[in-house]
């Protein structure tokens, strides 16, 4: 039999640890990864020539970070590695692939997706101002370039990030104006018994807190932020946000770095034509898996927080799994103790991750009642009311329906950043649980391309 | 004003590039949007409303950086390495569209 055809998409820690195990069962994958260097988001890696040890730039990381580097790098020569490659498409069993311009369709017996995830954001009024940045952007400006965006940050939205972010940034020299949380502390403290299941993390979240505070920065509860203060030509120049206690208080900064926790990048699972169904936890869809990662299309298996967010230690178990589960069903043998094994770590940090999701809900009322002047998709500046007014013209209530008459989702993101809040202001619009309003739907290709994209001479 | 503020690694080569035909002083593996931010307050004019933009996620999921080089490429700002010698527009040039194929 010819060796069998495995495709992982992703090289953070879900598609390492399943190179690895491909690897480890004799199989070559190749292995495609956006970026310019292995790591995925969470462990990104810095330019070749930069000098700051893992300690400076993981923090409690560091250790998880240099082993899922030195695990790939040791498999690196037995991979076919494709970086700077954006998978655009799945079709007809095959993985469409751009690499600048040049683009290549792969057939697979086995696709992993692992696919990693990107913020999940709540637009505020003037988010569209220079200077307004998503959370995990902000950090990747410091872990990978070692700059701060801006001179005076403020962090706002939820999530465990959020603080650890603004920590980064105060441990790296930069000055953090304010931490503003819009979760209140007691849905913290009702969420303990699931964040109890790995102590060590929830201990590592303390800490953090604990560099915040010993620096002096404002860390505020429950808040409702009300708006991103501007000029068009020159950007942030402060915010205005209603504190716990209902008061409007007003916060000067350059530079905002926003996030809700993440989402699932979804588009590929999507395109394989996978089930999804609605997680009422996160308000999200979700592509369907078994416990092993099987999705409900035969031969592609989903790992890591591309398909629902567990966290980057949950990634390296649920990617191994996938893979094992995937070179089982193509025949090969596999260790069924180790995978009984890596299904109970992801059993300990679904649970950890339900308290996190408790601890720092979305904000559902706050998106549903961005004001009417707000732009809501800030690739075209389409507004709250300009989505609400196509909403009561045209009587749209679902997502696509309501993004083809406003263009909400249509523009250079994909609604990557409006589409979540996008579904509760239609969802509180129309009077409808948001599950009704559906999903947007993946389209190819789930990038812009180049035009002058061509096959290999 | 800058916008960017370098917080370390800066004992690397330096480098020029010229934004629209101005020299801009960069580092060896800064990025585009760095060599641009860390010099100036932004990096293009919106086309949907009245302000200027400067990014967002810098993962290459919004598209929000997009500049162009001379020939009329578009490249991520967030994603590509400044280069000595580089040209880049800020607002995207007339006939962009390739004129072969």
């Amino acid at each position: 039999m010819a060796e069998p055809r495995i495709i992982i998409v992703g090289a953070g820690p879900a598609g390492t640890r399943a190179a690895q195990a491909c690897v480890a069962a004799g199989i070559r994958p190749i292995v495609i990864d956006e970026g310019r260097r292995d790591g995925g988001q969470i462990y990104r890696r810095q330019p070749e020539h930069f000098t700051r040890p893992y300690e400076k730039l993981y923090g409690t990381e560091a250790n998880l970070a240099q082993a899922v580097h030195g695990a790939f790098d040791a498999i690196r020569d037995r991979i076919d590695y494709r970086p700077e490659t954006l998978v655009w498409n799945i079709a007809d069993r095959h993985v469409w692939t751009a690499n600048q311009t040049i683009q290549a369709a792969l057939p697979f017996d086995a696709l992993l997706l692992c696919t990693g995830a990107t913020d999940r954001l709540m637009p505020v009024k003037g988010w569209n101002y220079a200077g307004a940045y998503s959370l995990g952007g902000s950090q990747v400006a410091l872990k990978s370039q070692a700059v701060s965006i801006g001179h005076r940050v403020v962090f706002m939205g939820s999530g465990p990030l959020l603080y650890l972010v603004a920590s980064q940034y105060v441990e790296a020299g930069a000055q953090v104006a304010a931490v503003l949380d819009t979760s209140p502390f007691s849905a913290r403290v009702k969420a303990m018994p699931d964040l109890m299941a790995v102590p060590s993390v929830l201990w590592n979240g303390v800490k953090l807190t604990r560099v915040l505070k010993r620096a002096g920065v404002v860390v505020q509860h429950g808040v409702t932020p009300l708006e991103i203060v501007g000029d068009a030509d020159t950007g942030v120049s402060g915010i205005r946000y209603r504190d716990g206690g209902g008061k409007e208080q007003r916060i000067a900064c350059d530079a905002v770095a926003m996030g809700y926790h993440l989402r699932p990048e979804t588009q590929l699972a999507d395109l394989a034509r996978c089930a999804f169904a609605f997680d009422p936890l996160t308000r999200q869809w979700l592509p369907e898996r078994d416990g092993d990662g099987r999705a409900s299309v035969e031969g592609v298996y989903l790992a890591g927080d591309g398909a629902k967010i567990l966290g980057a230690r949950s990634a390296e178990a649920s990617g191994k799994l996938a893979a094992l589960a995937a070179l089982g069903d193509l025949g090969l043998p596999v260790d069924k103790g180790e995978m009984t094994s890596l299904r109970a770590d992801v059993a300990t940090y679904a649970r950890f991750a339900r308290g996190l999701a408790r601890a720092f809900p979305w904000p559902a009322a706050q998106a549903a009642a961005l004001p009417d002047e707000a732009v809501l998709c800030r690739c075209e500046g389409v507004t709250a009311g300009d989505l609400r007014a196509v909403m009561r013209e045209t009587g749209a209530k679902e997502a696509n329906r309501a993004k083809a008459f406003s263009r909400v989702g249509m523009g250079r993101c994909q609604g990557r950043y409006c589409g979540l809040a996008a579904a509760e202001l239609i969802a509180a619009e129309a009077g409808i649980p948001v599950e009704q309003v559906g999903r947007l739907r993946g389209q190819a290709p789930v990038k812009p391309l180049t035009i002058a994209i061509g096959d290999e001479e | 004003m800058s916008r960017f503020v370098r917080l370390g690694e800066t004992d690397r080569p330096a480098l020029t590039l010229h934004v629209d035909g101005h020299a801009v002083a960069a580092l060896e593996g800064d990025t585009l949007m760095v060599a641009l931010l860390a010099t100036g307050g932004t990096l293009r004019q919106s086309e949907f409303g009245p302000e200027k933009r400067a990014g967002f996620c810098l993962m290459g999921a919004c598209q929000d950086c997009w500049v162009w080089t001379e020939n009329g490429d578009r490249l991520r700002a967030c994603s590509t390495l400044a280069a000595p010698g580089q040209r880049i527009l800020t607002s995207q040039p007339e006939a962009s569209w390739p004129s072969h194929g």
